[in-house]
């Protein structure tokens, strides 16, 4: 107990001396804010978003849980959890968002070699290699592991040809962990390897593509006669399948918290204030009681929601095939949330650009159409179903 | 608070499974439903109940209970849920025993709690008036007379009100119907004076009755809690009614989807198993996750009693709404996936529904429990 309080102190007077003023409460609002990344192609609006990050990564608290030696905070989960008090104490931002520390480092903590765990996971712990997830193919959507990406064994080498899709920030990464073929001749499960490619190899490009919402954070991926080192391979040949639906648990719960309210961004004004602004209120209730009763029925499902993610959490969440509950549910709702945030703005939810309209209403539609991609990134509702009959149900196939 | 069964609570529910499965499997209900017995329950079973000491677990150690709490009473409600065991668990154990071990003077915990515990007596809590839950609406009158209160008015489907020795009733003592406040508790022998009791038959097939009283006389001793603030009182106890109503009902829908489940593993047409259907396995997976938002909510709930949590209003009606809300939909997708053995008496899937429909509105529906929710929060 006095070890934790001492290290309570300790963080305190840690956060005191190195959290910049603009990363936490009370900083001016006239400085402007950066979506934290990292990466070597990382730009930053206020030079302070990167010495927190730079910061950060240095003690390895932005994976506090992991061992020094890879880069790590190397701390306890009740010290972690101390971390996050303190830090939520003086309202300090993340310093870092980042594939590699939701989706590839638990990867590599389970199935990388020592060498790859410290070749990689202290440049994602520091933010200095951005990732981003080779996975989607214009042939193999849903159908992941039919994918035909592949990768041919020339010695010291894999040669790499082929075309990825819907590779989120392409443009921005550094590396990439893909899917290849590396079995043509194995059943179609069996012949998948998990590669690392380094973006800037000769041969690799990248394409934006515009979304509905007008943004366009997803691109295709090329890979032309790309040389990568056996090194690079996780895991066995021909066993990459295990370690894509592994990492794919990982990023269906990371997706799964964009279902409550309260850990949405931009769009993350509270329906029930903007129904009052736009409905009107008599007597402190929404007036319009079809659109109370919808709300509230949507709040309470939020509100069980988010206690069955707190469960989770409590009950020792390992990733498991649940998280497709967690994604299916968390997606589906956020959807539902954004169409009544729409529907209670009215015409004002649907605006697109000029000055006839606020930045909210305008970031509302955008973020209301790119709700429509939380169901089909990271594997549609439909498959979410699928894994959740089959491998959690245990229904026949 | 951590939405997890501690060591204790675990025991108790597996005590509660192994009892229930063994004692009381769906047969049992059948049975008592096909009997001529006019108590819906069995003596004997309860007696056990009250051997493994489940009638005071809502009650002190000094009054000869265990104290182990809304999550103690919750967890075996759940699992009595499962096999749909009647018995006056609810009324007695939940009930009776949290509205005087909370709101009783010492003298009625001297004189009513050990006999809960015993097994001697049983309760039943009298409160709606109408087709519809609403406390608030009473007009069933008690009026002050030399120092005793004379009741009158009928109050309709009370929980095992055909057979409970001790019914706590909700009376008017002052204004009108539609406030909440000028509300009483009395605590009143079924056996007094003036007490007509008809049993009703609801399509659960289980214990229900509406009482009249006629000029019933009550000594003011018989309060429970303070004269004039029943209304708030009274909303503490149906509040944890709700919550372990709403852990039966999580046992309801679990043990049907189960069944169902099962039904889609073995069930073959076009010569393929009915469980490779995707059309059904969508269904069945949306149904999981639905329970799961359920399991959660009532865990919160039933912690959230034990710790007193200034949300308990709110956990409670967030418990019975989504409770009520899986269980309709599970009771009606568990038939429709069996078919037509589904709507057969001789297949158990239809008690399911019976009970679920009857459940959904005992202490509030589900519209009920959500504009409560939607009032308390601010909405």
């Amino acid at each position: 107990m006095e070890q934790l309080e001492n290290f309570r102190q300790e963080v305190k007077s840690w956060l005191d001396e190195n959290c910049p003023a603009s990363m936490r409460n009370g900083a001016d609002p006239t400085i402007p804010t950066d979506e934290v990344w990292g990466g070597r192609k990382a730009q930053y609006k206020n030079p302070e978003s990167k010495i927190w990050l730079d910061r950060m990564g240095q003690k390895g608290w932005t994976m506090p849980t992991v061992a020094k030696e890879y880069g790590g905070g190397g701390l306890s989960k009740e010290e972690v959890k101390i971390l996050n008090e303190e830090m939520w104490m003086i309202g300090a931002k993340g310093p870092l968002l980042s594939f590699g520390i939701w989706m590839l480092a638990p990867v590599l903590l389970e199935y990388g070699t020592e060498e790859q765990k410290k070749e990689h996971l202290p440049k994602i712990i520091k933010g200095e290699i951005r990732w981003c997830q080779g996975y989607s193919e214009p042939g193999s959507g849903s159908d992941l592991a039919s994918l035909a990406t592949k990768a041919e064994d020339i010695g010291e080498h894999f040669l790499v040809n082929g075309q990825k899709v819907w590779t989120s920030y392409a443009d921005k990464a550094d590396w990439i962990f893909a899917l290849v073929r590396t079995g043509p001749k194995e059943p179609k499960h069996d012949g998948i390897s998990f590669l690392l490619i380094d973006m800037e190899t000769q041969g690799v490009s990248t394409k934006p593509i515009t979304l509905i919402s007008g943004k366009s954070p997803f691109c295709e991926t090329f890979f032309d006669d790309v040389k990568v080192t056996k090194a690079n391979l996780i895991g066995e040949l021909n066993a990459g399948w295990t370690i894509a639906k592994v990492l794919l648990q990982h990023e269906r719960e990371f997706i799964s918290k964009f279902g409550l309210a309260s850990a949405m961004g931009s769009s993350g004004k509270d329906i029930v204030s903007l129904a009052k602004e736009h409905l009107g209120e008599e007597n402190g209730k929404i007036s319009n009681g079809f659109y109370r009763s919808e709300i509230t029925a949507h709040k309470i499902k939020e509100h069980a929601f988010g206690l069955t993610l707190k469960r989770a959490g409590d009950e020792g969440g390992k990733a498991s095939p649940t998280a497709s509950m967690f994604k299916l549910y968390g997606t589906e709702h956020n959807k539902k949330r954004h169409e009544l945030m729409v529907s209670v703005a009215g015409i004002n939810g649907v605006a697109w650009d000029g000055d006839e309209f606020d930045d909210n209403e305008k970031n509302l539609t955008k973020s209301w159409l790119r709700t429509k991609g939380n169901s089909l990134e990271g594997g549609t509702s439909e498959v979410q179903l699928n894994v959740i009959s089959k491998r959690v149900l245990g229904l026949p196939s | 608070m951590k939405l997890i069964l501690n060591e204790e609570q675990q025991f108790l529910k597996d005590t509660a499974k192994s009892f229930t499965t063994e004692k009381t499997p769906v047969n049992h209900f059948r049975s008592l439903r096909d009997s001529d017995d006019h108590l819906l329950w069995d003596k004997e079973i309860w007696q056990e109940m009250v051997n493994l000491g489940w009638s005071g677990i809502l009650i002190p150690e000094e009054f000869g209970g265990s104290n182990f709490g809304v999550a103690g009473i919750s967890t075996i409600m759940q699992e009595c849920g499962k096999t749909l065991t009647p018995s006056p668990l609810f009324a007695t154990a939940v009930l009776g025993a949290f509205a005087i071990t909370h709101f009783g003077s010492q003298a009625q915990k001297e004189e009513f709690l050990p006999k809960i515990v015993s097994g001697e007596i049983t309760t039943a809590l009298a409160i709606d008036e109408s087709s519809h839950h609403n406390p608030a609406k009473t007009e069933f009158s008690a009026i002050i007379k030399d120092n005793e209160y004379v009741l009158n008015g009928k109050k309709i489907f009370v929980v095992d009100g055909s057979s409970a020795d001790i019914l706590i009733v909700l009376a008017r003592t002052s204004g009108n119907s539609g406030e909440e406040t000028g509300l009483t508790l009395f605590i009143v022998e079924s056996e007094a004076d003036g007490i007509e009791k008809i049993k009703l038959s609801m399509a659960d097939s289980r214990n229900y009755a509406n009482i009249i009283f006629n000029d019933v006389r009550v000594s003011s001793e018989r309060i429970l809690g303070s004269p004039e603030s029943g209304g708030e009182t009274v909303e503490s106890i149906l509040d944890i009614g709700r919550i372990a109503m709403s852990a039966e009902m999580l046992g309801n829908a679990e043990a049907a989807f189960e069944l169902t489940l099962d039904y889609l593993k073995q069930r073959k047409q076009f010569g393929v198993l009915i469980g490779t259907f995707q059309a059904l396995q969508h269904r069945a997976a949306e149904m999981f996750c639905e329970l799961e938002l359920t399991k959660s909510s009532v865990l919160a709930a039933m912690h959230g009693a034990d710790e007193n949590s200034n949300e308990l209003q709110r956990l409670a009606s967030l418990a019975k709404t989504i409770s009520g809300e899986t269980l309709h939909l599970v009771s009606n997708e568990a038939i429709q996936m069996h078919g037509g053995i589904g709507v057969t008496d001789e297949y158990d899937v239809g008690f399911y529904l019976k009970r679920a429909r009857v459940a959904e509105q005992i202490f509030g529906s589900s519209k009920f429990h959500s504009e409560r929710y939607a009032n308390l929060t601010g909405f």
